[in-house]
């Protein structure tokens, strides 16, 4: 019954994650006539931009909009590849030797790769704020997910805050489906917004600034829209209540609420990839840890390339592009004699990569989250998982902690199930403030495998061989 | 709190939430399947045993975890839901042996 048994011993490539990088690395690696296996965590391929995209419920397509119903032409290529595809499956190890740990319905397979390309995506920035672990707070990503994949949407009164892209979207998304948005408390900082207008001339030619443009509009005509909003925080008994805002002016105001959707820009989901050793550097524009890589995704750890927004946020199109060149460089690799026709066309994927990053610099900079929401204080909370604050923190280093890795064995922040991946950056960042030295000179977490936590009984489902029985078996 | 669009279809899948029987929708994961039924917490945490519900819907917060047919500490938001399936939602630590 289980999947895991159709898990082979090797492959050519592996690829993990199948959102449009993954999706499109692998069907060109098939292509190829490579032996090509994707890992999706998720039960379907789409990843999270074009999440069940096979399988949604909403019929009524102007809802998601035609950006999202273009997945599914990535999504069919893929499936008509022969790359072969496990859903559900987590990928839990990955080593500098490429051996590959999964697991599949309760069950875990060691697999090996000549090539990994890890197209494991984004993850929404943490939004520390008191009061964001009470039920009723929950990411604008989790409200999308929820719409896409159940055709759910919120009941009751209402609020988006935050700032970025996906935030407005998903306000739009909410609009066409008739749902009521009592506000969008918009925290797009004054001084990012100065920033960025010096490379607002090259935006104006990205294919991003006139379809933003036409849905912020769009949703602006039909939601309240409270701009320069700098505190904001959930209050409630046990569950969200209210929300509490101040804008410049001062005075603090209450907001009734059942539901908060929270988000300020996406991050790359550095798990896997820092397990394995890769560098990476702190980005000052994208104020996140982002891998070293070649023009092809290749990482410093040899045969493991990374693409998509895990490379460094870029957004969907390019990600689609991104993933056509890691799978060239791993058709060039292992088949070098591959016939041009069969491979992807480089001029024409660098060509549309330069169209959809243009202005890049514009959007990273106009939507760089406040200081004061990405670096909290006192008694809010951190680290979820362990229930760690910011004070708790700031007091570490003040006894002498002066980073995440030894800050962790006072706290515990950053051990729970999550595995840092909530309070990574907003840990890098407090300190380095704490600290008074840039957030490169403070570091990440040391992350080991296993990335994802898995059970003795997915480890013991191993398939093992007589020597590794007598090995441990007395007599 | 969540409500169903008309779009959203049959629900054909019976589960059990608590002991309640709920109709969820084939395609649905564990954790959507909670918010359709009301659900205001899925787990109480192990350090101060507030409550909390899913939080990120994609697998990296572990807010959703529950136990599913005796398995604690699942992730429910990537948990597709099966016909006769027995959801339980977490209070504090992790009981031994589940």
């Amino acid at each position: 019954m289980s999947a895991v048994n159709e898990v082979r011993d090797s492959y050519d490539v592996a690829v993990v994650g199948a959102g449009p990088a993954g999706l499109t690395a692998a069907t060109a690696c098939a292509a190829a006539g490579l032996a090509t296996v994707l890992f999706d965590e998720q039960p379907a391929p789409g990843g999270q931009i074009y999440r069940a995209i096979t399988q949604t419920p909403v019929q009524r397509a102007s809802i998601l909009g035609n950006d999202y119903w273009y997945g599914a032409r990535l999504v069919r290529d893929f499936q008509a590849s022969r790359a072969q595809y496990v859903p559900g499956a987590t990928v839990w190890s990955l080593s500098r030797e490429r051996e590959i740990g999964v697991s599949t319905g309760g069950a875990a397979r060691l697999t090996q790769a000549k090539r990994v390309i890890i197209a494991t995506g984004a993850l929404e920035r943490p939004f520390p704020i008191p009061g964001w672990t009470l039920p009723g707070v929950m990411t604008a990503g989790a409200g999308q997910i929820l719409l896409k994949s159940g055709a759910m949407v919120p009941q009751g009164r209402t609020l988006l805050a935050g700032c970025g892209p996906l935030l407005w979207l998903l306000a739009w998304q909410y609009l066409n489906a008739g749902v009521k948005i009592d506000a969008i408390l918009d925290t797009t900082a004054r001084a990012s917004r100065s920033a960025a207008w010096p490379h607002a001339p090259a935006f104006l030619f990205s294919p991003y600034f006139r379809k933003g443009l036409r849905l912020m509009l769009s949703v602006r005509r039909r939601t309240k829209v409270i701009a320069g909003v700098t505190g904001l925080r959930a209050e409630g008994n046990s569950r969200l209540q209210q929300v509490a805002y101040r804008t410049a002016d001062g005075a603090e105001i209450r907001l009734p609420a059942d539901t908060l959707l929270l988000h300020q820009g996406v991050v790359p989901n550095v798990n896997l990839a820092m397990s394995v050793g890769i560098e990476h550097r702190w980005d000052d524009d994208q104020l996140c840890w982002v891998p070293v890589v070649d023009g092809y995704g290749g990482t410093s750890v040899d045969g493991v390339a990374i693409a998509g927004d895990g490379a460094g946020i870029a957004g969907a199109w390019a990600a689609e592009e991104r993933g056509k060149l890691a799978a060239l460089a791993a058709i060039r690799a292992l088949k070098p004699d591959t016939r041009q026709d069969i491979l992807p066309d480089e001029a024409n994927i660098r060509l549309a990569l330069a169209k959809v990053e243009r202005g890049r610099l514009f959007l990273d900079r106009y939507y760089q989250p406040a200081a004061s929401f990405r670096i909290p204080r006192g008694d809010t909370i951190v680290c979820r998982c362990e229930e760690v604050t910011a004070q708790q923190i700031i007091d570490t280093v003040a006894l002498g902690c002066t980073g995440p890795n030894q800050m962790k064995s006072f706290l515990r922040c950053g051990m729970g199930p999550c595995q840092g991946r909530l309070c990574g950056l907003t840990v890098t960042e407090l300190m380095a403030q704490t600290r008074g030295v840039p957030p490169a000179e403070i570091g990440h977490y040391r992350l080991r495998p296993p990335v994802k936590p898995i059970t003795l009984g997915e480890l013991a489902a191993l398939p093992k061989d007589e020597a590794a029985i007598k090995a441990v078996v007395r007599g | 709190m969540f409500q169903r669009l008309p779009d959203a279809g049959d629900l054909a899948v019976a589960i059990t939430i608590d002991g309640k029987p709920v109709k969820a929708r084939a395609g649905d994961t564990v954790a959507a399947a909670l918010f359709a039924a009301g659900i205001d917490h899925c787990r109480t945490t192990p350090v101060s045993g507030t409550p909390r519900a899913p939080y990120c819907m994609m697998g990296v917060c572990f807010e959703c975890l529950v136990t599913i047919d005796g398995v604690g500490n699942r992730q429910a938001c990537l948990v597709p839901v099966q016909e006769g399936m027995s959801v339980e939602t977490q209070r504090g630590k992790r009981e031994i042996g589940r």
